[in-house]
């Protein structure tokens, strides 16, 4: 028992699937600090990973836990921590040095109300801009959201494999109802689990030879990890720096550097954005929701349908990078997009920008605390007004 | 801080012939030529430090492949790069999270942290106490000038007090850190103070703190002639080597309360603490391990 991942049917929380999805990803490493609404999730990787081989350790703050699983992950191992809301902003410098080190880790964030201390035990989805904007500079990041606690195990080996692919880190927001929420979990045998390894080069050059960490020469600008210990030598820094890991403090390096980084997850966009239609294909109103929140907006299409209304449901699973492709093609055919969303309006910019003027777009808030009825999401269509 | 469990290998290299001893200096293989020259001021201790660190290595005979030097920004965080190891600059302060990450999840990693007094004691302040109170296997290396060098002078939390940074151009009025003292309190396994002038010692100090068990601290005094020189009138490199060679008493076993820095006051220098009776953070680790595994096993 004590080398195995689970397989089967169980009753469990997001919390707890969320990290049973990262054990069968393969992740051995969890550093983190204890936050609400994320904190079970900790706990239970304090108690299964000394089961598996793998290491929990509590770090002293948010900083830290984002520095060692960094760290762990240099080491080889494939790393994870979870946060919230105050958490999640302490770890953003860090999630930079991740990004430009090309460093694969997943950070689950629970979203809670925000700001500051906000709603410690209360759902939210504010920090989808600072998910993808939060940490200082030009980059692309991979952010997931789970909607059930099914998917906080499914997105989470998801968010492994983009991670260990793309060499990025990867965000799961989640968000308090989720967390919480306990709901039946189908755990498939672990030889049926898609898990992807980072590429690694094929091992030092003869001495005397130099070993370039950032070269990559197979065309799909992620290059293969070397781990400490395996005596490539290799220099990492958060500076600019070239293929050989050197730093180099010039526009053109910056350049080369900034533009890959982005490049490689940008042009892999088709590869990594995942949607879910529910009734799309005739529809006039499309919802978009993630999350949570993606439940009550298939109950209000069911009721807008009951109602003879064609209103569809764009799930996104995948909220960075956007799924623009999507949205411009459904622009193309309706006539309104409501984007439900706790917040204040995030994601309904992002939607705006896509459908650039060529279907009305519509913001249904809710400021965090609760879920939308689905009347709520409704009572932004005008036909369900009247 | 290497780990209690890792087996060590001595690889002892071969002496090297006349002619290649002609061609290149005994410690070029670790260095990184290509990066050279470095960023260091004329009188800059760092590079003190780090030939010290790799003398260490060198006399330690360790595969080399095993070593991992991690460090924060500043001028003393440079010195990640220039060693010819599997080396790690990471963010301002956060150099140990980084590295005990790295150690916990590979234990046959020997990990150093070289960094600055203003990285690891001001903004990294909280990682050294909890470093140290988990006696996590790493050895950190502080080089303390006594000021904020990269930034051009400011005050860090070393600067005894009275003296003139850009940011207190009247004089400090904030006490300052005693590390020693710190680095006990909190504890760690081993703890170091030297000079740059104490370079043996030094040295034999990074070796003996690589092996010990749990969180080793060594702090070295390093003259910043650019920085803290200039503006507190202290001369050049070498006046300031003089000044430590006053002022210096070894004090080996010696109160780390009694050993804060005073402006004109002599410096304690010496190993203060080598204790074995705090089993390490992979020690204990280890056995709660060997619980979980035991118990599952009894099922």
């Amino acid at each position: 028992m004590t080398t195995q991942t689970l397989s089967g049917e169980f009753f469990m929380a997001g919390n707890a699937a969320a990290a049973e999805g990262a054990i069968a990803a393969g992740c051995r490493f969890f550093g983190g600090y204890p936050i609400t609404p994320s904190t079970e999730l900790a706990e239970r990787m304090s108690r299964r990973l000394p089961q598996i081989g793998g290491v929990f350790i509590q770090m002293e703050d948010e900083i830290a836990s984002m520095a060692a699983i960094l760290g762990a992950s240099w080491a080889g191992k494939k790393s994870m921590t979870a946060t919230s809301g105050p958490g999640i902003s302490l770890m953003m410098e860090n999630i930079g040095l991740g990004v430009i080190t090309e460093t694969p880790c997943v950070i689950v964030n629970v979203q809670r109300g925000g700001p500051s201390t906000g709603l410690p035990t209360l759902v939210g989805q504010q920090d989808v801009m600072q998910a993808r904007w939060g940490s200082h500079g030009d980059y692309e990041i991979i952010a997931l959201a789970p909607g059930s606690v099914q998917e906080c195990f499914d997105v989470v080996i998801k968010a492994f494999n983009f991670a260990e692919q793309y060499r990025t880190p990867v965000i799961v927001l989640m968000d308090e109802c989720t967390s919480h929420m306990w709901e039946k979990v189908v755990i498939p045998p672990p030889e049926e689990i898609e898990r992807i390894n980072r590429k690694t080069p094929d091992g030092p050059p003869p001495e005397g030879e130099d070993f370039y960490p950032y070269r990559c020469t197979d065309g799909t600008m992620i290059p293969p990890m070397p781990k400490a210990g395996d005596g490539y030598r290799m220099h990492i820094t958060g500076l600019t720096h070239d293929e050989k890991g050197y730093p180099k403090i010039n526009a053109a390096t910056q350049d080369k550097l900034v533009r890959r980084l982005c490049d490689k997850i940008r042009k892999n966009a088709d590869d990594i954005v995942i949607t879910e239609d529910y009734m799309l294909d005739d529809a006039e109103i499309v919802i978009v929701a993630f999350g949570t929140v993606s439940r009550s907006a298939k109950s209000a299409v069911r009721i807008a349908r009951k109602k003879g209304l064609k209103v569809g449901l764009l799930k996104l699973v995948t909220i960075w990078p956007f799924a623009e492709k999507k949205i411009k093609e459904l622009a193309e055919r309706v006539k309104l997009f409501v984007v439900a969303e706790i917040n204040y309006g995030q994601i309904v910019n992002e939607v705006e920008r896509c459908v650039a003027g060529k279907a009305e777009v519509r913001l249904s808030s809710k400021l965090g605390g609760e879920l939308h009825h689905p009347e709520e999401i409704l009572s932004a269509i005008p036909e369900v007004v009247v | 801080m290497i780990s209690d469990t890792p087996e060590i290998t001595r690889i002892t290299p071969a002496m090297e012939t006349t002619q290649e001893l002609l061609e290149s200096h005994p410690l070029d293989r670790f260095l990184r030529g290509d990066r050279m020259p470095h960023i260091w001021c004329p009188g800059c201790g760092a590079g003190n430090v780090m030939a010290a660190y790799i003398n260490a290595i060198k006399n330690l005979e360790i595969e080399l492949n095993r070593h991992v030097v991690v460090s924060g920004i500043g001028c003393t965080g440079r010195i990640a790069g220039y060693i010819n190891l599997d080396s790690y600059h990471t963010t301002h302060g956060r150099a140990i999270p980084f590295a005990t990450g790295m150690k916990v999840a590979n234990p046959d990693l020997i990990v150093t942290v070289i960094s600055g007094d203003g990285d690891l004691f001001a903004i990294g302040g909280n990682h050294f106490l909890h470093a140290a109170r988990r006696n996590v296997n790493l050895l950190v290396i502080c080089v303390n000038n006594y000021i904020y060098g990269m930034t051009g002078g400011q005050l860090a939390p070393t600067t005894p007090l009275d003296n003139i940074t850009t940011t207190s151009p009247f004089g400090n009025y904030e006490h300052p850190f005693n590390l020693p003292y710190l680095a006990m309190a909190s504890g760690a396994a081993y703890v170091a103070r030297w000079t740059t002038i104490h370079l043996r010692r030094l040295t034999k100090s990074i070796e003996k703190a690589t092996m010990k068990p749990g969180f080793s601290f060594i702090e070295v005094l390093s003259p910043c002639p650019t920085g803290y020189g200039k503006l507190n009138k202290k001369g050049d490199a070498l006046d300031v080597a003089r000044f430590f060679q006053e002022k210096s008493v070894i004090k080996h076993g010696s109160n780390p309360f009694d050993a804060g820095v005073r402006e004109g006051k002599e410096i304690i220098l010496g190993e203060f603490i080598n204790r074995d009776d705090r089993p390490s953070f992979l020690e204990y680790q280890r056995r709660m391990e060997e619980r979980v595994v035991g118990k599952n096993a009894n099922k």
